[in-house]
């Protein structure tokens, strides 16, 4: 098992690379000067001559590239970015948290959802709630998520406006609530710019379990109030494919040998369901919920346009339009790299469910 | 192969006379009514797209701005729930610009069923020669392709349509271009998938060793038989394709306005869903059915070239 998980992962060293190299011909491919974009359309020659030599972006292109990824694989330093003169990393410490909050949050409602529609639909087959089910995945997952997100704004901004009802249909957290980060509030001390100071701001900008740590009860119920019609608006197509797949993996499941094997002994139908049957057919919903991950995340940038957050999506859809090559290259490495890791979860519990996969 | 005569034995009026696969194929897909639905949407799509002209009631891109006296975005108008008589019919309102939504939408089915379409068939004709090529000659040709398209993978394929029209420009043709690109690597792997388990079976040995040639094994020998997964993905693909487009456009990186495009009319207008829902509504609906009907269509396809997975649902 070992050396099947070493050699998955050294497989994945030249797609890393191959990722880097393709992020940075994309980003430089794009047309337009990022100097004009940067300093304006009548910036004069020697301030983007300037511009260009502070950049790197006067060196030949080879070279660009040479430094770019010793940057990138030695320091962990993706650059500053040129509309915003900030560091890259820094950008990705403050937004990564919002979209990742989105996905989770999507996950949860789908798997928490999906999988018992999925269960209850193959034991109660060609039922009313059955065919209900499946008409309803089939729609989910032909949904635009942009458009199921405005519909469910409409309703609970609009219909909904001076009910308990009410949500939220834009935004983090309502407009003036500042939470205090929990380095702040246990009074750490941490020094600004040391490696463990990002690392507490990374944590710090989950706004969930930031409030949920220091007991910030107000901005939990902020939080919650404007996470939950995008989260589930998100959580549409995941929520489909699991109840889907779950569905089609008991039947499967059911009509084995153990299963009526274990009802013949007189084990209650309860317990036949929920430890014999469901605990096996889980086994391909899990490979198809790390699959769904990558999927979550090209409807993150929907989501969080749609809704105004400002997360990993939103901010390199920005960065793509505005020209700003190292948040593009840096953003883009990220979203690429989480995306390996998942390939890579998902293959390794592959190996783990099935041992034949471990022997090719 | 049990099932197949299974499958065979159990059909009603059943003769013993013999039948092709293909045959065999299109008699289940009738069975399922998932695909009756998918197909009769589709087709009733079709006939829409085609007869454009003669149901819209409007010219879709026509400004009725000094025709007709109209509010903008003003709400849908219907006669027979209420809207008085004397005043236009509108059946799902008026856009920003003076002109009838229900036209724009209607229009809007050729657009997306050619979005569809066009995408999918670029993509699979690139994606099988490549893939093809690549499992026929295998070696480091085939390892270099394949890393290749691992690559492309590796991205979440929204987000390089995204990279790749930023980099040849906005607009319907490019958006087209984008997705077809970013579907190419799934049919590249099937096909070459396929080769690569039928390219060692003693029919290819055989018309080998007749001095065949290495094209004639590779697309009248070995191609057709990878036929029936590719129709079954690109099928499914289409519904993914059509939504991946109106995305885009959403975005205002696919079609521009005039087009009467779903996606765009939903994204040009998504600020003003608080004021006239009906612009966000309508648009949205229309992605819906279509996308809802390649889906269903594709699950079909799939359960009926599988008996297998038939016996199993069906159960």
């Amino acid at each position: 098992m070992s050396k099947y998980i070493l050699r998955r992962i050294l497989l994945t060293i030249p797609v890393v690379l191959g990722i880097l190299v393709v992020t940075f011909v994309i980003a430089r491919s794009i047309p337009g000067d990022p100097c004009r974009s940067a300093l304006g359309e009548r910036a004069t020659e020697a301030a983007c001559n300037a511009f260009n030599a502070r950049m790197g972006l006067d060196k030949p292109i080879v070279v660009q590239l040479g430094i770019y990824m010793r940057e990138i694989l030695l320091k962990g330093d993706f650059g500053e970015s040129i509309r915003y003169s900030r560091p890259v990393s820094q950008m990705i410490i403050e937004r990564l948290p919002v979209t990742l909050e989105l996905g989770f949050s999507a996950l949860f409602i789908a798997i928490l959802v999906g999988v018992p529609m999925g269960v209850i639909s193959a034991v109660r087959r060609n039922s009313a709630v059955d065919v209900a089910t499946m008409v309803g995945a089939n729609i989910g997952v032909s949904m635009p998520v942009y458009w199921l997100g405005l519909m469910l704004a409409y309703v609970f901004a609009i219909l909904l406006k001076d009910t308990p009802f009410w949500l939220a249909p834009t935004g983090r957290l309502t407009a003036g609530l500042i939470p205090d980060a929990f380095y702040e509030v246990w009074g750490l001390g941490l020094t600004r710019g040391t490696t463990l100071y990002m690392l507490a701001d990374f944590v710090s900008n989950f706004v969930f379990f930031n409030a949920l740590i220091t007991g910030q009860w107000d901005v939990l119920v902020d939080a919650f109030r404007h996470m939950i019609l995008p989260a589930i608006a998100l959580s549409t197509i995941p929520l489909s494919i699991i109840a889907r797949i779950t569905r089609s993996s008991m039947l499967d499941v059911l009509g084995r040998e153990y299963v009526r094997a274990a009802r013949a002994k007189g084990v209650a139908e309860n317990l036949v369901i929920l430890k014999h049957a469901l605990r096996n057919a889980l086994l391909p919903v899990i490979t198809v919920i790390g699959i769904q991950v990558g999927t979550l995340f090209a409807g993150a940038v929907l989501t969080e346009t749609t809704f105004g957050l400002s997360g990993v999506g939103r901010a390199l859809f920005d960065a793509i339009t505005g020209r700003d090559f190292p948040i593009i290259q840096g953003f883009t490495v990220v979203v690429a790299l989480g995306y390996v890791i998942v390939n890579l979860l998902v293959d390794i519990s592959y190996a783990y469910i099935d041992p034949r996969i471990r022997l090719r | 192969m049990t099932t197949n005569v299974e499958a065979v034995a159990n059909a009603p009026s059943d003769s013993l006379r013999s039948r092709s696969l293909a045959a065999l194929t299109w008699r289940r897909l009738f069975q399922q009514r998932n695909a009756i639905v998918g197909m009769a949407i589709l087709l009733f799509l079709t006939l829409v797209a085609i007869f454009a002209p003669l149901i819209a009631p409007y010219d879709p891109v026509q400004s009725l701005l000094g025709i007709e006296t109209l509010k903008e975005r003003e709400a849908p108008c219907i006669h027979v729930l209420g809207c008085p008589e004397d005043k236009p019919q509108h059946i799902m309102g008026i856009d920003a610009n003076y002109r009838d939504v229900f036209s724009r939408i209607i229009y809007g089915t050729r657009v997306s069923l050619f979005i569809g379409f066009s995408t999918i068939g670029m993509a699979v004709v690139v994606g099988a020669i490549i893939g093809a090529v690549s499992g026929y000659i295998g070696g480091w040709v085939d390892n270099v392709i394949m890393r290749l398209m691992d690559v492309v993978l590796a991205f979440p394929s929204f987000l390089l349509a995204i990279a790749i029209i930023t980099v040849i420009g906005r607009g319907l043709q490019n958006a087209l271009y984008a997705i077809a690109i970013v579907n190419i690597p799934v049919f590249a792997r099937l096909v070459r998938a396929s080769v690569l388990s039928i390219k060692e079976q003693e029919f290819v040995s055989a018309s080998r060793a007749l001095g065949a040639s290495a094209f004639r094994l590779l697309f009248v020998r070995i191609f057709p038989n990878a036929l029936p997964t590719l129709v079954v993905q690109a099928t499914l693909s289409i519904a993914s394709a059509i939504l991946e487009a109106a995305a885009l456009s959403f975005l205002g990186l696919g079609a521009q306005p005039p087009t009467p495009e779903w996606g765009t009319m939903l994204g040009s207008e998504r600020n003003q869903v608080f004021t006239a829902p009906h612009l966000v509504f309508f648009p949205g609906l229309a992605i819906m059915l279509t996308v809802l009907a390649f889906n269903l269509l594709g699950d079909g396809v799939r359960d009926a070239m599988d008996p297998r997975l038939a016996q199993v649902a069906k159960k």
